[in-house]
């Protein structure tokens, strides 16, 4: 049986905020004396992971995200609840726990600026206590998955924003940990230099059986890495559970595209009782739920002298974007 | 702590940080140009300051010479270490990236205070101790093991006060965000530790002995050299140092629970 790796429960997080009023006069007010409030951002949240899962963290702009993400690998404190990753209490930052976890931030970054990656390379192997020999051997191996070479050997800041992150990418698995921590790791990439980086992510997991969390705002990275998503709505989980079932729940219809020989063909479609979306001459586009699927195109087939038929999923963005602000899933 | 660890660590941050300074060839001689004028304008003020009298306070020009390489050596010190790494801290903390720091399987502090250097600031310790060598011959000062040992441990009392004091006002940035100016305000205060702390009215000698120690670190270990130390003047600067480093640590380990980490 798989074993929980990370195990959340009843978690909370309140950040204290300044506000301010528009205007000099609130300006002033604010120098002198601050209002000070009390945010409560993560509200009472529980969900376990298990090794090796590759679990997307969905959720608008400020939804609690990447402060769920923080204290996980133990950047900040929990105001209440308990947090327990690889048997270890994360904001106490041992060592050993440390050896074994890595966060990915695709807006910051770690390598030294100057200097060839390699040099950052070098000083994160010296750091986790790697002799020559082990880190140079990971280098190799990590900068085979990546597809990087002479690249390692170019100061950073001549480097594109693509090859910058597959070296950020190196210099925080050089210790070889088995959870990874990722924070829009694809920000800012083009559509090849993100493709490469989900393969990789893939790969690595699929070699090492790490578990990721992940966020990003990029539709792809989700549905082509996680199988599990958990969607934070202002704090709280909406939903936590199989993607495609969420997709299936919130999309329970597909969009069929029938090119028909002749447009009497398409006329005799349109009057058999199926949802009709548009006709344009022969070609007519119906709606079917899921589940009726393969008895409604094999009825079409047999029925109907079709010259080609295109069956759509609607865009994944337009249904992420429904998750994004609704509070609640019953799935 | 493993010892050997660290050292390899220290070593590799010696290297990049000296390759990275490497690549701007001419900032660095610039630095070093700037480094040699500070020192010949320092000493052409003091000199100014004593053209009329005799000695003020109760040093003479040549005794306050002392002071100067003190400080020259506090200075470099300051350049090479402390101002490349704890400025960094207000610039980790604003932006963020003190994340990647903290997850890191080695002591913040240690990794925070000591990754950077600045070698330019090297050539002003050299200079700071070839004023010294000079005071030494021009104040006959027998140099015996039981000045030198008292001399080390006066003027590393005095780095570990500055480095507190610094440190302090870095670590602060976790709940002001911005404290630029306050470090300014203490590499201001730090000029006043180039004039020896009896030329300062009482009052003034309080402030800088008591509230901000900055007098001590240069005014004791000079009495040092001069052979005018008294014991318990020492045995103050050792405590104050060791309770100046040990309230940092606490300090930083304390903040540390209030740091947010900047939004994504």
């Amino acid at each position: 049986m798989v074993q929980n790796i990370i195990d959340v429960s009843n978690l909370s997080k309140s950040f204290d905020i300044s506000i301010k009023e528009p205007g000099l006069n609130g300006t002033i007010k604010h120098f002198f004396k601050r209002q000070r409030k009390s945010l409560k951002v993560i509200k009472d949240i529980s969900f376990e992971i298990k090794e090796g899962e590759i679990v997307g963290f969905l959720g608008a702009n400020g939804a609690g995200k990447t402060t769920i993400l923080k204290m996980l690998c133990g950047l900040i404190y929990p105001s209440e609840g308990s947090i327990l990753v690889s048997g270890y209490l994360p904001f106490r930052r041992n060592e050993n726990f440390l050896k074994n976890i890595t966060l990915i931030m695709g807006q910051k970054q770690q390598l030294i600026w100057d200097l060839p990656p390699i040099e950052s390379f070098y000083l994160n192997a010296s750091i986790y206590d790697l002799d020559m020999f082990e880190a140079k051997r990971r280098i190799k191996k990590l900068s085979e998955m990546l597809e990087i070479d002479e690249e390692l050997f170019i100061p950073v800041r001549k480097l594109s924003l693509g090859q910058r992150m597959k070296s950020e990418l190196l210099a925080a698995l050089i210790h070889e940990p088995n959870i990874l921590f990722l924070d829009e790791p694809t920000l800012g990439l083009d559509i090849n230099a993100q493709r490469n980086l989900r393969k990789f992510l893939q790969k690595y997991n699929k070699e090492t059986n790490a578990t990721i969390c992940l966020t990003s705002h990029y539709m792809k990275d989700i549905t082509s890495l996680c199988k599990r998503v958990i969607c934070v709505h202002e704090g709280s989980i909406s939903y936590d559970g199989k993607l495609d079932l969420l997709l299936k729940k919130l999309s329970p219809v597909k969009e069929i595209l029938i090119v028909c020989r002749t447009e009497k063909d398409a006329i005799k479609i349109e009057n058999c009782g199926f949802t009709v979306k548009n006709k344009i001459k022969n070609e007519i586009t119906i709606i079917i739920e899921n589940n009726s699927i393969t008895s409604t195109l094999k009825t079409i087939l047999n029925k109907f002298d079709i010259e080609d038929l295109f069956i759509n999923e609607p865009p994944i963005d337009e249904i992420i974007g429904k998750i994004l602000i609704k509070k609640d899933y019953d799935i | 702590m493993n010892l050997k660890k660290y050292l390899k660590v220290y070593a590799k941050f010696l290297h990049t940080s000296l390759a990275s300074e490497l690549e701007y060839k001419t900032n660095i001689l610039i630095d070093l140009i700037t480094a040699i004028l500070s020192l010949i304008g320092s000493i052409f003020l003091l000199s100014i300051f004593f053209q009329n009298n005799g000695s003020i306070g109760g040093w003479e020009f040549k005794e306050a010479l002392i002071i100067q390489g003190i400080y020259t050596i506090l200075n470099g010190i300051t350049n090479t270490w402390f101002n490349p790494n704890l400025t960094e801290i207000v610039k980790h903390i604003r932006e963020g990236t003190l994340d990647f720091v903290l997850l890191k399987p080695i002591d913040s502090q240690f990794f925070i205070s000591l990754k950077k250097i600045n070698p330019s600031g090297f050539l002003e310790i050299m200079l700071g101790f070839f004023l010294l060598f000079f005071c030494i011959r021009i104040n006959q000062i027998n140099l015996n093991l039981n000045f030198l040992t008292l001399s080390l441990i006066t003027i590393s009392c005095s780095i570990c006060i500055l480095y507190s004091l610094w440190f302090f006002i870095s670590t602060s940035t976790i709940w002001f965000v911005k404290t630029w100016n306050a470090i300014e305000v203490l590499r201001s205060f730090l000029y006043i530790g180039r004039f020896p702390l009896n030329s300062f009215s009482f009052s003034l000698r309080i402030f800088f002995s008591v509230i901000i120690p900055i007098a001590f670190i240069t005014t004791i270990p000079s009495e040092v050299f001069l052979g005018l130390s008294q014991f318990w003047k020492i045995l103050l600067e050792i405590n104050i140092a060791t309770i100046f480093l040990i309230t940092s640590r606490k300090f930083w380990l304390f903040a540390l629970k209030f740091y947010s980490s900047a939004s994504s």
